[in-house]
């Protein structure tokens, strides 16, 4: 039975704690189960909440049975970036800086998850700070995926992708810069969304760039990372970038897309860009065959360009590193977190630079310096002010391939996951990992992965754009493809 | 060394930044109170202690107040506007950078004309931007100062109180009064942020702060380098600061030496300046739009709102003064030297007669600042509070001497005019027993002084007078008194 | 880029990589106040260069007449109405703290002046 509970959707669960044909408490267990057999060889947790989680679990089996009216989600498990602030639990963001350090306050959807009745497992590992493509940047080790336990689990929510695809959590909370949702959802073989940039409130995330950052849902299905999606989304005042107007219809839209299993109308622009030269042979025929599915759908497909897409690298790689040189300054060992080197001698300082010496890792130090660099003063033109341009130029690129198509397609990533520590030592080769993901971030449209095969037996994702506010289409389209294909989860081969 | 021969010489060049902590109920991006003086980092949350994933949203009052003060400078309101970051390293900083304005300020291209001994000084105004103000730090160690402290401590409880920073352009060609100059813009400047109401202006508290920038050159030759002295945290402060560095800078040029771009502290006690950090050792605060908060679009119909909405602006009072209160232009250069012209203006306005307005703060208050070592401005009681006094006084409640009382009692404890009264009991004695029972008492007393007004040398009687209003502890109406002693020695009319 | 495992001989300041020397590497490392190794500092400098070489190319894009975009979602005037929330317990802002002395976050000597 416990087995049968870690294999369900989000949405099974819910329909069965509602029911009353099982109890909150014995699917949190279940899953506390999975954790404690599987996480030791997946390392997908830096915390788990034994004790918080069966409270939360018994709060919404008291609440059905005093006949209150659950939440579609209440008593569902989920698995927290490590990113998002959690009151009085750990919170690294990945990082030794932050080691010990238990938070005084909620992130916006921290609170609106206990809200929901959603029962928080725990905290998932990450690439420190966010920053990385693999997980392999986290100061507490990598994170493995559950497809093969040699290979990356993406990045940077790599824990959240891989407690989902390891049957630790029906559900998981990740963020996305670059790619940090899409990649990782890709080669785990599950569903991952950025939401449209504002949608989603950011207070309480850890800042890494933030005019990029934006949380997101994971589930196996398209149809819980909706369910999800509806409970993260919404207006925050705390946050100056929230967008005030209503949440996209993502859930009645993901219902729709697999009801109707149609795209009969649907206008499906392929990205010529993203594409081709570079991409892994495999990944590129799996993307093949989702086009030709699409079609088969009734979709119309047609190709687009989007020329200033070949520049969104670059722009990014300076944008990113700017605001993170900026937000991450403020970890200086005086208010919070790690301290190193106060010896009663060294002045503050030599205490400030010695701290931030040992807390960050190579990854972080590397995009300090970029950042600071770029901002400073006669290279800031050349550098921060142009990529600010080009983002310019590619959010013209996506309204100009928007008047011919309704959502737009592409590899998730180039290619499917690769070992671990094969690309660690070469950052250009790990950046590349998030070359179709960056449009979407630098123009701050919502984009879904959804599983659409294997290459060399290992998940390839399929990647689907739509404009800014129009969530909905993303899950649309993306419910109708899953239903129309095989989820490639079903043949992930069983962890010991 | 001597300034006027100096000033012969040399051409001095001053500009002003001030910096202002708007009186808003709350922070500038958080809830937190701007209260003062409270229990050390007891307001404080996770915006303002920079704690990670804490988001800023902008406090519309501050945003309002900083528009209002552009206007009241002549500044032209910028259609659209970005925050951005200051970046650089400092414990009293929570994030380690300042949320300020760079390239795109508030208000920009204003002016302020002010009066120095009769003639009229426009005073350009470059910009007026909004920012948020640090924490406190305290240093702990035998100095007790920065250098040679063994360590510090740190209160965020003023971190994030908002800021707003008015930057003058370089005003030359004062010659001999840039130091009067200095100083009478700073409190033109204060007048006018009292009189919107925007912040209480206390220097003392630190709730306005300059910094002033000097600099000398020969006649006809370009600008000298210019040196910025911090720390100047009185009226007075600032006319010294600009006199001391000006001769401290002719002495360098004088040796043949040049003066280095430098931050300078004023030394309150020795009235010179001491060398801080030099600006070629300054840091790149590698400045960019802050993107946590989104770009500020006042819109033409509320500002323009605002700005019939200010309130009469001290110069245009100065005038009403004259034109409609009759005060004398003699009079009005003698207050204005004295440095009250304004402060009679808010009081005579306030209800207070303009004769005893210009008395109390020529007088008493004059006085009182003089004791303190402080400009009349510099005293913590308000014309509005120098009004209700004089009201007492006319209403026959308080005496002339009882009044006096009442100001000490502001001026020592801070606390409101009739707190003060109630709390000290002060009030005018009218029972005429126990008058006359003090006026037998001193006619006892002083037989001989008695002897002489009862022979018809009535002025004697003051002795008298002066003797009852002592036993009364000044709690009596003198007039009152001197009728009742007449009475008592048979000479009353 | 130099070979991080030959024994280091300390700053070079007039040794340029490309576009980012060593000693460019250095300052900015003080500048973030990142007190980086000289292992590091030969490691990075390869690399940054590296990096910086491949992010150079937003400079190909012709774009006098194109506007910068700080905000992927176009917002204005976002504000609160200025009333005291109240703040953190005192007790848990400073439970965080490294080190603390009298109510006060206590830290070493401070060597440069207020900016
Ligand atoms: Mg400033
Ligand atoms: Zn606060």
């Amino acid at each position: 039975m416990s087995d049968d509970l870690t294999r369900m959707t989000a949405a099974e669960i819910a329909a069965l704690i509602a029911g009353g044909e099982v109890a909150a408490v014995e699917v949190a267990q279940a899953h506390l189960d999975r954790i404690a057999a599987v996480d030791q060889s997946v390392h997908a947790f830096l915390h788990v909440d034994t004790a918080g989680a069966l409270d939360a679990a018994k709060a919404v089996d008291a609440a059905r049975a005093a006949g209150t009216v659950l939440g579609p989600l209440a008593g569902v498990p989920l698995a927290m970036k490590d990113v998002v602030v959690t009151k009085d639990l750990p919170t690294t963001a990945g990082s030794k800086i932050l080691e010990g350090w238990h938070p005084p306050y909620d992130a916006t959807i921290t609170r609106r998850i206990k809200d929901a009745g959603i029962v928080m497992l725990g905290k998932t590992n990450m690439d420190e700070f966010a920053m990385g493509s693999s997980t392999e940047n986290s100061a507490y080790g990598p994170t493995h995926n559950p497809w093969d336990l040699s290979r990356i689990p993406g990045g940077s929510s790599g824990g959240s992708s891989a407690a989902v695809a390891a049957y630790e959590a029906p559900l998981a909370i990740g963020t996305d810069t670059g790619g940090s949702i899409r990649q990782p959802a890709a080669v785990t073989g599950i569903v991952g969304h950025k939401p449209t940039y504002g949608a989603v409130s950011r207070y309480g995330l850890v800042a890494f760039s933030s005019s990029l950052d934006q949380a997101g849902p994971f589930g196996r299905t398209v149809l819980d990372a909706a369910l999800l999606h509806e409970v993260m989304a919404g207006h925050d005042p705390c946050d100056s970038t929230s967008i005030d107007a209503p949440i996209a219809p993502v859930v009645a839209a993901a219902r729709e897309g697999a009801e109707l299993s149609s795209l009969a109308g649907v206008r499906v622009g392929v990205v010529r860009e993203l594409g081709g030269e570079g991409y892994q042979a495999g990944v590129v025929a799996s993307f093949e065959a989702a086009v030709e599915t699409l079609r088969g759908l009734g979709a119309e497909i047609v190709e687009v360009s989007c020329p200033n897409f070949d520049y969104a690298l670059a722009a990014y790689y300076l944008i990113a590193p700017s605001e993170c040189s900026s937000n991450l300054a403020r970890f200086d060992g005086v208010r919070y977190g790690l301290r190193v080197g106060d010896d009663g001698a060294n002045s503050l300082e030599d205490v400030m630079s010695i701290t931030r010496e040992a807390g960050f890792g190579a990854e972080v130090k590397r995009r300090i310096i970029i950042g600071t660099y770029a901002l400073s003063s006669g290279y800031y033109d050349a550098y921060y002010g142009q990529a600010q341009k080009v983002r310019t130029l590619i959010a013209r690129d996506f309204t100009a391939a928007f008047a011919r198509a309704d959502v737009l397609v592409s590899p998730t990533s180039p290619f499917v996951a690769f070992g671990i520590g094969e690309r660690i030592d070469d950052p250009m080769a790990m950046y590349v990992n998030d070359l179709c993901t960056l449009p979407a971030s630098l123009a701050g449209t919502p984009a879904i992965s959804v599983p659409c095969g294997l290459a060399d037996g290992l998940p390839v994702g399929l990647q689907i754009m739509a404009p800014a506010m129009a969530d909905d289409r993303c899950y649309r389209v993306a419910a109708a493809f899953e239903a129309a294909t095989e989820h490639v989860l079903a043949s992930i081969p069983e962890l010991s | 060394m001597n300034y006027a021969d100096v000033i012969a010489r040399y051409e001095p060049v001053i500009g002003l930044e001030t910096h202002v902590e708007l009186s808003t109920a709350s922070k500038m991006f958080c809830g937190c109170s701007t209260e003062f003086g409270a229990e050390p980092n007891t307001h404080t949350c996770a915006v303002c202690l920079g704690l990670p994933g804490a988001l800023p949203v902008a406090n519309e009052t501050a945003i309002e107040s900083t528009i209002r003060i552009g206007l009241a400078l002549n500044c032209s309101i910028a259609a659209w506007c970005r925050f951005a970051r200051k970046n650089y390293f400092y414990p009293d900083m929570p994030k380690n950078f300042q949320t300020s304005q760079y390239d795109e300020p508030l208000c920009v291209e204003g002016y302020l004309d002010v009066e120095v001994e009769g003639n009229t000084v426009r005073v350009g105004i470059e910009r007026v931007h909004l920012e948020e103000d640090t924490g406190k730090n305290t240093h702990v160690g035998t100095s007790g100062r920065i250098h040679g402290a063994d360590y510090s401590l740190v209160d965020y409880n003023r971190a994030g109180i908002p800021l707003v920073e008015i930057v003058t352009k370089p005003v030359p060609g004062t010659g001999a009064l840039a130091p009067e100059v200095a100083k009478a813009y700073v409190t033109e400047l204060r007048n006018i942020l009292r009189t919107l109401g925007v912040s209480d202006v206390r220097m003392e508290q630190g709730s306005l702060r300059c910094d002033v920038n000097t600099s000398l050159n020969l006649p006809g030759a370009e600008w000298g380098t210019r040196t910025e002295t911090k720390n100047v945290n009185s009226l007075r402060s600032v006319e010294r600061a600009v006199r001391s560095e000006i001769l401290r800078q002719a002495e360098v040029l004088d040796g043949g030496g040049r003066v280095t771009q430098e931050t300078r502290h004023f030394q309150e006690t020795t009235g010179d300046t001491r060398r801080g950090r030099s600006k070629e050792e300054a840091t790149d605060y590698r400045y960019f739009p802050e993107p946590d908060l989104v770009p500020i679009a006042p819109d033409p119909d509320w500002v323009e709102s605002l700005r019939v909405a200010l309130p009469e602006l001290p110069a245009a009072r100065r005038v009403r003064l004259r034109d409609e209160m009759g005060v004398s232009a003699e009079d009005l250069v003698q207050m204005s030297n004295a440095g009250v012209v304004d402060l009679v203006g808010i009081t005579t306005f306030a209800g207070a007669p303009v004769g005893e307005a210009r008395n109390w703060w020529l007088g008493y208050l004059a006085q009182k600042a003089n004791e303190r070592g402080v400009e009349p401005p510099d005293l913590p009681i308000t014309p509005e509070q120098v009004a209700r006094v004089i009201e007492l006084v006319s209403s026959g409640s308080l005496s002339v001497a009882l009044a006096r009382q009442a100001v000490d009692g502001v001026l020592e404890t801070g606390s409101d005019v009739d707190e003060v009264v109630a709390e000290r009991g002060l009030k005018v004695v009218s029972d005429t027993g126990a008058l006359e029972q003090a006026a037998d008492g001193a006619i006892a007393a002083n037989p001989d002084i008695a002897a002489k007004v009862r022979g018809g040398k009535l002025s004697a009687v003051g002795a008298l007078v002066g003797a009852v209003m002592k036993a009364t502890r000044g709690q009596a109406d003198a007039a009152a008194v001197k009728q009742i002693l007449l009475d008592r020695l048979g000479v009353g009319s | 880029m130099p070979d991080a495992t030959e024994p280091s001989p300390g700053p070079r300041v007039d040794e340029p990589v490309g576009r980012l020397s060593r000693a460019d590497v250095a300052h900015l490392a003080r500048l973030a106040r990142l007190a980086v190794t000289d292992d590091e500092l030969d490691i990075f400098a390869g690399q940054l260069d590296v990096i910086l070489g491949a992010v150079a190319r937003v400079g190909e894009v012709a774009s006098d007449d194109i506007p910068p975009t700080s905000h992927a979602v176009p917002m204005t005037n976002v504000y609160r109405v200025d009333e005291v929330v109240p703040s953190l317990p005192r007790e848990a802002v400073l439970a965080c703290a490294p080190a603390v002395e009298d109510e006060k976050f206590r830290v070493p000597r401070i060597l440069a002046e207020d900016a």
